[in-house]
């Protein structure tokens, strides 16, 4: 191999002259074996674990930080990994006690301070991280994070270190699921070189993970390495993550293709045919915790008066879901017949088929049920999205066809699209909207909970088509006290069964992740985020 | 000629004024960047506000532009969302484009010229046909699929070379998707050389150097090409600013992180600093193109003088 | 082949002026002589025809076309050609053929109109700039070189995103806003040009009005240039309504183009490129139509080729 690598360069440097190019894709290979080069998009934020609230930002992080929890890839149930216990008797305090003898990268300890302080950054309003209301249920949240005005403290009061292993938290309400929580990355922990030089850290962020970073070219790539001190579980298999940014994900795809990268977490749409033929058996499919709905503005009379669930129920079912899947998504998304993900299990609350016939493509029975409640409003329905990422107007089409075809009135279903995606969030943020538009939920952890409470339930923090319904509401605050967790699942599902009735949302499709990957390596596999669980895979 | 020089460079203060404004203001218009920057979820209002504030977004309009005027006296262009600074995307992304540029307008010059002046001569013969065919083709197909195409072929299938640019993106890197960026504009200055040389051929000067037995090569290059330049060198001056801000497409099929790829960006995430600073830059070499472009006919056509 | 024969040849070639004569009595104008000219080429004859066809397709495409274009039906998606509908169907299920003649419409009177309000008020201002020079030139130049740095992602967005109406008049009237700097630049240099020549200062001289040495040697002069860039533009006007659709900005749907169905048969590229043939070939065919009057209309103004 080395050989072959040596001579390899010899014939190189006698043809640079002749064409410099054809080498290029070699180098990264032959300077150090056992590296996966993988496709990687620009952060949308500097990397803090408790700024980055995207795949891209996520996905750096996953291999930098180890927090108190971990998601197990397969399961996705919450295994204690920093963490040796978390105890609690009445669901509000609970008590945190650390493994002994981690540290992070740097050689600074993995102290019960590390999470401490870590938290109190994340949630003052001073440092404006974009997490901070996920530390919202911690006492003394409102004190670092006022609605309005300044901080009027410098930490939360429901934080308190015990000793270098121990710490307690007090919640400032009953919440039995809260740590299983703990596996999202805002939780991670850092060293004092965080506080002490910010942006030297954000240059070259330092964690307690699986790897290290050796360089970091902001807008083109990150080089990481395998962390030899590293002491948990998860240790690296490989010698290491080479993260390249592409502006687009064809690019990367055709890199693959070319023997240029390793792995693309992003195989984009309009390649899904080619991708049997192109990989083979290298390429995965496979369910994540992500919801694609269309969502009505309930804010909106029209959309809202007595009658009109039925108007909405027939527009769901005037969508063949399963047809655009297959021809748009080449079936890398799934039909939905629930408001969750099939990567929540069973057990986590999954219930496949709980939305029934409304979810179902029935033409006849649609029509029907439009007319019952009276016709669309106006005789018009307008579906809005922004059109800047992703495929959009390709499903939009499609929905609209489906629609007009089932309810055979001509063109009544109209695409509204919308040049960015900041002008849509002001739009659908500022409660702008006069019929049903586009809603992508990906959940931060694996618990039904986070698939209902923040979308439907009144005064949710994205629940953007003001859907109020005080059965609904009232069943989610009875599941959030269930010390069960089988009890507070089944409650999660008889408030979803309203959302059956009502239909504030309708259900498209489970977004899968598919990724595909070079014959360099192996043992790839996509968490429940669909991102690449890269510590497991090995270079050949 | 010197003070013609300098009054065109004294235009620039009233264009770099004028262009930033306009910018910024389009920017503005586009909406508040703020709540985009939270993804799917809804944006933590006590958040948004400090984001706001500390971007000066809670400000009038004139305030911010004002503000903004400020910080780029003091060399400060402002910061991308993801915490880099515009001065430092700057660097980064306009070598790049300028190579690419370069190697576009180099392809442009060389083939376009030739094509122009082989079917400007042959008129209504087979390559004139031909070269006209080819046109028709460059206009229709879209550069996306020329670009994929042709990045495929050599990329992929024949593997002769590498399918995308790296960071440094060295010119043996660019040829590729330099021509791609090309080939639009290769119509336009094989079409403009054609009738050029159709034209001229038929000038007095011409049949004056054809009937003093000057040698062929000379009477192209010196006679006819001289005075056919004139509308291919103007548009090359104007096309300079669709290849540089313009390639957004070919940047993206090639993984170049140029000025297209910054500008597009900073467009879809509203950030006023990095569009408005790629766009003034833009501007100045629209400027400096153009002028050069007008100094040229004067070298081209010695009867035209500047005072 | 030497220069010196195939200029004979074409000047043998070039049609004579009109037949002594037969001609009417009282000399002609340059204009005038010129549209004699026109009516005698074939190959203006041949773009006049093919122009006529577009645009009674554009008007009734019912005549040729009896489908529905919005009736789509997802799982024929991407397939080939079939009896009935011959060029296949597109992504959403949609017949090629049908779209294809359908998107004639909005993509000729997008193009046509288009190329026409640029390469006119273009052509004057630049005309303009380059003929009088000073101060209105570097008004005029300077105005342009701003325009020229707005990026047309940046201006679809703000300027297209606040109009409503569902026709192609908003998305006309901004790519003649992004477009006339491009053909004033164009213009500018050839008047520049042109006006240095012996005939224009000789006219000068004899103490001809601005107005009269405009129209009457300056403007027949510099036109050429401006009319390549032109009927080019057509094209790349066409295609460029696409990427405003793209963003969102441009056509609304239910309007049909060929400017939508190429950016969106692009991304098929690799599994269905019959859904770009045809809405591809039919812009060829339109350029072509135009390169070919444009270059009739070049020559015949051209005394030279007499």
């Amino acid at each position: 191999m080395r050989g072959a690598t040596h001579a390899k360069w010899a014939v190189c440097a006698v043809s640079v002259a002749l064409a410099a190019t054809a080498c290029g894709g070699g180098s990264t290979v032959a300077e150090g074996a056992g590296i996966v080069r993988s496709s990687w998009g620009d952060p949308q934020n500097p990397i803090e674990p408790a700024n980055t609230n995207e795949v891209q930002g996520g996905k750096v992080l996953d291999l930098l930080f180890r927090g108190l929890k971990r998601y197990d890839p397969k399961t996705g149930e919450a295994e204690n990994m920093v963490a040796e216990k978390i105890d609690t008797t009445d669901q509000q305090n609970f008590t945190v006690t650390l493994k002994t003898g981690l540290t992070f990268s740097n050689g600074e300890k993995v102290t019960a301070k590390s999470f401490v302080d870590a938290w109190n950054y994340g949630a003052h309003i001073d440092n404006k991280q974009n997490n901070s209301p996920f530390f919202a249920n911690i006492q003394g949240y409102d004190d670092v994070h006022p609605a309005s005005g300044n901080a009027k403290a410098k930490t939360m009061s429901g934080l308190v270190v015990k000793d270098e292993r121990t710490f307690t938290v007090k919640l400032k309400e009953k919440f039995s699921t809260w740590p299983e929580t703990l596996g999202y990355q805002a939780f991670s922990p850092l060293p004092q070189a965080f506080f002490k030089d910010h942006d030297a850290w954000l240059k070259k962020p330092v964690g307690n993970g699986p790897y290290t970073v050796e360089s970091y070219t902001k807008g083109s790539s990150m080089k990481l390495r395998a962390w030899d001190g590293y002491k948990g579980p998860d240790k690296a298999q490989n010698g290491g993550v080479d993260l390249v940014v592409y502006t687009d994900n064809n690019t990367a795809y055709t890199d693959l293709m070319a023997g240029n990268l390793d792995l693309v977490d992003d195989v984009p749409a309009k390649q899904l045919k080619n991708v049997k033929s192109d990989l083979g058996d290298r390429y995965i499919n496979q369910p994540a915790l992500i919801i694609q709905t269309v969502v009505f503005p309930m804010y909106d009379k029209r959309w809202n008066k007595p009658g009109m669930e039925k108007v909405r129920k027939g527009l769901s079912m005037a969508i063949n879901r399963d047809e655009i899947t297959k021809q748009i998504y080449q079936e890398t998304r799934t039909p939905a017949t629930d408001w969750t993900s099939p990567a929540l299990h069973d057990k986590g609350g999954y219930e496949e088929g709980l939305c029934g016939d409304a979810c179902t493509y029935n033409p006849e029975q649609a029509k029907k049920l439009i007319d019952e409640g009276g016709g669309l409003p106006g005789g018009k329905v307008q579906l809005t999205s922004n059109v800047d990422t992703g495929s959009h107007r390709d499903w939009m089409d499609a929905v609209c066809n489906s629609i007009n075809n089932a309810l055979g009135k001509g063109a009544v279903c109209t695409v509204n699209p919308v040049g960015t995606f900041a002008d849509f969030k002001n739009q659908i943020a500022g409660f702008k909207m006069t019929g049903p538009f586009r809603s992508g939920w990906q959940a931060d952890y694996p618990l039904i909970q986070n698939f209902l409470q923040p979308l439907y339930a009144t005064g949710g923090s994205s629940n953007y088509g003001k859907f109020e319904n005080k059965e609904f509401d009232g069943l989610i605050a009875e599941a959030n006290r269930e010390s069960d967790p089988a009890a507070a699942v089944a409650k999660f599902q008889e408030a979803e069964k309203i959302l059956a009735e009502q239909m504030p949302a309708i259900p498209l499709w489970y977004q899968n992740g598919s990724a595909g990957y070079s014959d360099l390596i192996s043992d790839v596999q996509l968490n429940q985020f669909s991102v690449p669980v890269y510590d497991q895979i090995k270079v050949s | 000629m010197g003070r013609y020089v300098i009054r065109r460079l004294l235009q620039m203060i009233p264009v770099f004024i004028g262009s930033t404004f306009l910018i910024f203001v389009m920017v503005y218009a586009l909406g508040d960047p703020v709540a985009a920057l939270f993804g799917d979820k809804a944006p933590d209002p006590a958040t948004a506000a400090r984001i706001r504030k500390e971007l000066y977004l809670d400000q009038p309009l004139w305030k911010q532009y004002l503000h903004y005027m400020g910080q780029i006296f003091q060399g400060d262009f402002g910061t991308a969302f993801n915490g880099q600074k515009v001065t430092e995307l700057l660097a980064s992304a306009y070598p790049v484009t300028l190579r690419l540029t370069l190697v576009a307008v180099v392809i442009e010059l060389v083939v376009g010229i030739t094509l122009g002046v082989v079917s400007g001569l042959r008129r209504g013969r087979t390559v004139d046909t031909s070269v006209l065919v080819l046109t028709l083709v460059v206009i229709s197909v879209p550069t996306f699929v020329s670009g994929y195409v042709l990045q495929f072929l050599f990329g992929v299938k024949w593997a002769v070379i590498r399918p995308t640019v790296s960071p440094e993106a060295p010119f043996s890197e660019l040829l590729l998707p330099g021509t791609v960026l090309a080939l639009v504009s290769l119509a336009y200055v094989t079409r403009l050389t054609r009738t050029s040389i159709a034209e001229n051929v038929r000038a007095d000067y011409l049949r004056t150097a054809v009937a003093k037995g000057l040698p062929r090569r000379r009477i192209i290059t010196r006679h006819l090409l001289r005075n056919s330049l004139i509308p291919v060198i103007t548009f090359i001056g104007t096309d300079i600013g669709a290849l540089m801000g313009g390639a957004i497409v070919t940047e993206k099929i090639f993984n170049i992180h140029g000025v297209g790829y910054q500008i597009y960006q900073g467009i879809l995430r509203n950030n006023a600093p990095t569009v408005v600073g790629f766009v003034t830059i833009l501007v100045i070499v629209f400027l400096l193109a153009n002028l050069l472009v007008d100094l040229l006919y004067a070298v081209l056509d010695p009867r035209i003088r500047y005072a | 082949m030497d220069l010196a024969m195939s200029e004979a040849e074409t000047l043998e070639k070039a049609p004579g002026g009109p037949p002594l004569g037969t001609g009417p009595g009282k000399p002609r104008s340059l204009w005038s002589d010129a549209w004699y000219q026109l009516r005698r080429n074939p190959i203006f004859l041949v773009s006049g025809l093919l122009i006529l066809f577009l645009v009674v397709i554009s008007l009734w495409p019912g005549l040729i076309a009896t489908g529905n274009p919005l009736e789509c039906h997802l799982a024929k998606a991407q397939e080939g050609s079939q009896p009935g509908h011959p060029f296949g169907y597109d992504s959403q299920g949609c017949d090629v053929y049908t779209r294809t003649v359908y998107g004639a419409r909005a993509s000729i009177t997008v193009g046509v109109c288009a190329t026409l309000g640029a390469a006119l008020l273009g052509s004057l201002l630049g005309g303009l700039a380059g003929f009088f020079g000073g101060w209105w030139d570097a008004l005029l130049s300077r105005v342009a070189d701003i325009f020229f740095g707005i990026p047309v992602i940046l201006g679809g967005l703000v300027l297209l995103s606040v109009v409503t109406s569902s026709t192609v008049w908003p998305v006309v009237g901004f790519i003649v806003l992004l477009g006339w700097p491009q053909i004033s630049r164009i213009a500018r240099g050839s008047v520049i040009t042109a006006k240095q020549n012996d005939y224009v200062q000789a006219a000068r001289a004899l103490g001809a009005g601005n107005g009269r040495m405009l129209l009457r040697h300056v403007a027949p002069n510099a036109v050429a240039p401006v009319i390549v860039v032109a009927t080019i533009a057509l094209g790349t006007y066409i295609a460029l309504e696409a990427t405003l659709s793209f963003l969102g900005v441009g056509l609304r749907p239910p309007t049909v183009s060929w400017g939508i169905d190429i950016a969106n048969a692009a991304q098929s590229i690799r599994n269905a490129p019959h859904m770009l043939l045809w809405p591809a070939g039919a812009l060829s065919i339109t350029v072509l139509a135009f390169i070919m009057l444009g270059d009739a209309v070049r020559d015949a103004l051209d005394p030279k080729l007499r």
